[in-house]
C-alpha cells in the first residue's frame, strides 16, 4: 500500500476518560493480533529459521520482563510485582513453547502466525472456564502473547520511551508496565480498544492531563502507525484520517477547549466564595493517589471521598495494613491539600472474595455491604481502621463510614475505632490529633434520625447517589426505571434540607459527595440548601467554583424556595435549567 | 513410585495466577513426573498455563499424581500447599 494511497476517513466512538482535544499521529503500540501477517515456509532451512526466530523473541520478552520488574521494584510504595514473575513463568513454559514450534514445523508457517494460533487455542480453553475470575486470567496469556509477538514483528521501537516526535499512542490497553517507560512530553493522548473510567490508562491520562478515549474495540485494527488521528475526549470519539475540513473544525473546537479552559484553570484555585461572602468548601472525589496534583490544579481544598474500594478489588488477596497504609500515608501527606476525608470499605463482601455463600444476594444494593459488612467481618475492619489511624499523624484526616441506617450502627463502628485507636496508642504508634469521624447519608432511615445520628458524629457526608437510589426505590442499573432516577425530585430536596438542619443544629458539617454536587446546573440549589462542603470529580470543580462566585447566597435561598412551591421533578428541573441559563448565560450555553 | 491423592481447593479464589506459580515452583523442584487432574482433564504440574487452563475454583477437587523417586515427597509437599491455601490469611 503506497503512501499516496489516500485513506478514508474512520469514526470510532468509545468512552472519553479524559476531556480535552489532541491531534497528531498515530504511534501503533501493539499489533492487534487480527493484524499478524501469514506467510508459508518454503523448505526445512525456514522452519528452523522460523523456530530461531521464536526462541529469540522469548527470551528478549524474558530480558524485557525482568528489567521492568527490576525498575518497578526501585520504585517506593508500588504494588507487588509477582504478576511479572507469573508472566516470566508463562514465557518458560514447555507446552506454549512446545505448541508452537509445533505449529511451525507441522503447518509450516512463520513464528508470528504460529504464534497467534498458540493464543487462539488458550482463548478457547479459557472460555470454557465458568469461575469468571479465573477465567479472566486470560488476559495474562494475551499480554505474554502480545509481548512475544511485538518482539517477533521486530518492532524494538515499540517502547513508548522510544516515540521520537510527538504522538497519540494507540494500543489495546495499556499496563502500568507500559507506562512506566513513558516519555510524558511526547505524548499528546490515548486510544484504546479495551478499558473504562477506571482503567490503568484512564487514570494516566487524568493525571498528566492528555485527552483519551477508551473502549473503542477495533482502533488497533482500524489504524496504521503514521495515520493521522484526532483524539475527541469530551464526546468520547476518535476520527482517523480526518479530512482538512473536519481537521480545521477540530483545531477551532481544541482551541476554544483549551482557552476556555485555561480561564477555568487561572480562576480554579480561588476559594468558592459568593459575591455575598458565603464560603462553601470544595473538594475532590478521588480513587487513586495519583489523581490528587489534577485535583489540586483544577482547584480542590481537600480531598472531600477517597474511596478505598480499589485495594480491595481484582485482588488475588486481601491487601495488608502496609498496603492501606502506604495509599492512605500518600493521600493524607498530600501537598496543597487542607484534609482527606477516607471512607472505608463500601462494597459487598462479594467484591473482593469469591466465597460462593456471599456471591449471590437477590438485591445487593440492599444486602451484606458497606459497614454491615465490615461489622461482620471485624477483623478487616480493624486492618482498615489502623491503616487510617497510623496515617493520620502525617496530616488532616477525616473518617467516614458508609450506608449508616441508625444509631447502633454508628456506635458498634466507633467502639471498634476506639478500640484500634487505643491500642495503638498502648504501642505508642503516633496517630492524629483531630481525626473527624464522620457518616455518609445515604440511607432515607439516618435522614429520619438525623437529630441523633448528629450527636454521635463530627460531620455528615450526602452520598446522593445512593440516597436518590433508596428513596425513590430505583434500581440504578434497570434501564426500564432510570427515568425516574430525579436529583430535584422535591423529595430528595426536602431529605437533604432535613440533613442539614439536624446537622447544623448540633453545630456539626455537612458535605455532599454523590454527582450531584458536581453539576453545575444544581449548585445554587445545593448552596440554598445550606451545604457546608462539595466534593466532586475533580474536573468539575473548576465550573462549579465559577458559578459560587457569581452568585448570592441570597438568590441560592430565593430560588430553593421558589422551585419548592412546585410539586413535580420535572417542573423543578426545568425552572431551575431555565433561571441558571438566563443568569449564566456564558455558562449554559446548549 | 507412583503416587495418588485427592485434595480439595479451599482458599477463597481457587487455583489463580499466584497459587498456580506456586505449584510450579514447587513442583520443578522434584524429579518425578507430576500430573494434576480435574473432572477429567490431565495436565503437567510444571507448567502455569496448563494448571491455570484446568480452571480450579474454591471447592473443586484435583486429583494430584506424580510418578518418580520423590513422587511422595512431591505429592505431600503440594498437598502441604492446598491445605495451607497457598499461605493466604
Amino acid at each position: 500500500m503506497g503512501d499516496n494511497e489516500s485513506r478514508q476517513t474512520i469514526v470510532l466512538k468509545g468512552i472519553g476518560v479524559s476531556p480535552g482535544i489532541a491531534m497528531g499521529r498515530a504511534y501503533l503500540l501493539d499489533y492487534a493480533i487480527a493484524n499478524v501477517p501469514l506467510y508459508h515456509l518454503r523448505d526445512e532451512a525456514q522452519v528452523w529459521e522460523e523456530i530461531a526466530r521464536f526462541e529469540k523473541a522469548l527470551r528478549q520478552s524474558r530480558r524485557q520482563l525482568a528489567a521492568i520488574k527490576k525498575s518497578l521494584s526501585d520504585r517506593e510504595g508500588m504494588e507487588p510485582f509477582f504478576i511479572i514473575d507469573v508472566h516470566i513463568m508463562m514465557l518458560r513454559d514447555k507446552k506454549l513453547i512446545y505448541n508452537t514450534v509445533n505449529n511451525i514445523k507441522e503447518k509450516r508457517i512463520n513464528a508470528e502466525w504460529a504464534m497467534k494460533l498458540t493464543i487462539e487455542r488458550y482463548r478457547d480453553i479459557f472460555a470454557k472456564i465458568e469461575d469468571e475470575y479465573l477465567k479472566a486470567r486470560f488476559s495474562d496469556v494475551e499480554y505474554v502473547g502480545q509481548r512475544i509477538m511485538r518482539n517477533l514483528i521486530g518492532r524494538d521501537q515499540i517502547r513508548i520511551s522510544d516515540v521520537g516526535e510527538p504522538a497519540i499512542i494507540i494500543s489495546r490497553d495499556l499496563s502500568p508496565a507500559d507506562t512506566v517507560q513513558m516519555k510524558m512530553e511526547n505524548i499528546l493522548g490515548f486510544a484504546t480498544d479495551i478499558g473504562g473510567k477506571t482503567s490503568h490508562t484512564a487514570i494516566v491520562a487524568r493525571s498528566i492531563g492528555i485527552p483519551a478515549v477508551v473502549g473503542l474495540e477495533r482502533v488497533t485494527r482500524e489504524i496504521r502507525s503514521k495515520d493521522t488521528v484526532i483524539v475527541d475526549g469530551c464526546d468520547g470519539f476518535i476520527i482517523i484520517n480526518p479530512d482538512p475540513e473536519v481537521l480545521k473544525r477540530y483545531e477551532e473546537k481544541k482551541r476554544h477547549y483549551e482557552i476556555l479552559e485555561e480561564d477555568l484553570l487561572r480562576e480554579a484555585k480561588r476559594p468558592a466564595v459568593t459575591t455575598d461572602q458565603y464560603k462553601i468548601e470544595i473538594g475532590a472525589n478521588i480513587e487513586f493517589v495519583e489523581e490528587i496534583p489534577t485535583a489540586i490544579m483544577h482547584g480542590a481544598e481537600g480531598i472531600g471521598l477517597y474511596r478505598t474500594e480499589f485495594l480491595y478489588i481484582n485482588k488475588e488477596q486481601l491487601p495488608t495494613e502496609e498496603e492501606h497504609f502506604s495509599h492512605y500515608r500518600r493521600v493524607i501527606e498530600g501537598q496543597g491539600i487542607r484534609w482527606s476525608t477516607i471512607r472505608t470499605f463500601d462494597l459487598g463482601g462479594d467484591k473482593f472474595i469469591s466465597d460462593p455463600k456471599l456471591a449471590k444476594e437477590m438485591n445487593p444494593v440492599m444486602g451484606l455491604r458497606a459497614i454491615r459488612f465490615c461489622l461482620q467481618e471485624v477483623e478487616l475492619f480493624k486492618v482498615q481502621l489502623r491503616a487510617i489511624l497510623r496515617a493520620s499523624a502525617f496530616g488532616k484526616t477525616k473518617i467516614l463510614f458508609p450506608m449508616i441506617s441508625g444509631l447502633e450502627e454508628i456506635r458498634r463502628a466507633k467502639s471498634i475505632y476506639n478500640e484500634v485507636r487505643e491500642d495503638l496508642i498502648r504501642q505508642k504508634i503516633p496517630v492524629g490529633a483531630d481525626i473527624e469521624i464522620g457518616i455518609m447519608i445515604e440511607v432515607p432511615s439516618a435522614v429520619v434520625v438525623a437529630d441523633a445520628l448528629a450527636r454521635e458524629v463530627d460531620f455528615f457526608s450526602i452520598g446522593t447517589n445512593d440516597l436518590i437510589q433508596y428513596t425513590l426505590a430505583i434500581d440504578r442499573v434497570n434501564e426500564r426505571v432510570t427515568y425516574l432516577y430525579e436529583p430535584l425530585h422535591p423529595a430528595v430536596l426536602k431529605l437533604i434540607m432535613m440533613v442539614v438542619e439536624a446537622a447544623h443544629r448540633a453545630g456539626i458539617r455537612v458535605a455532599m459527595c454523590g454527582e450531584m454536587a458536581g453539576e453545575p446546573a444544581y449548585t445554587l440549589i445545593l448552596l440554598g440548601l445550606g451545604l457546608d462542603e462539595l466534593s466532586m470529580n475533580p474536573l468539575a470543580i473548576p465550573r462549579v467554583k465559577k458559578i459560587v462566585r457569581q452568585a448570592t447566597l441570597e438568590e441560592s435561598r430565593a430560588l430553593l424556595e421558589n422551585v419548592l412551591t412546585v410539586a413535580t421533578a420535572e417542573e423543578i428541573e426545568h425552572l431551575v435549567r431555565e433561571y441558571m441559563i438566563r443568569r449564566f448565560p456564558d455558562d449554559f450555553s446548549g | 513410585m507412583k503416587v495418588t491423592r485427592v485434595f480439595t481447593i479451599t482458599n477463597e479464589l481457587g487455583i489463580h495466577a499466584r497459587s498456580a506459580a506456586m505449584i510450579v515452583e514447587v513442583s520443578n523442584r522434584y524429579k518425578a513426573k507430576i500430573v494434576l487432574e480435574k473432572d477429567g482433564t490431565r495436565v503437567n504440574a510444571k507448567s502455569i498455563l496448563g494448571i491455570l487452563m484446568l480452571g480450579c475454583p474454591k471447592g473443586s477437587k484435583v486429583i494430584i499424581q506424580a510418578e518418580g523417586v520423590d513422587a511422595q515427597e512431591a505429592v505431600e509437599e503440594l498437598g502441604k500447599l492446598i491445605e495451607d491455601k497457598f499461605g493466604e490469611n
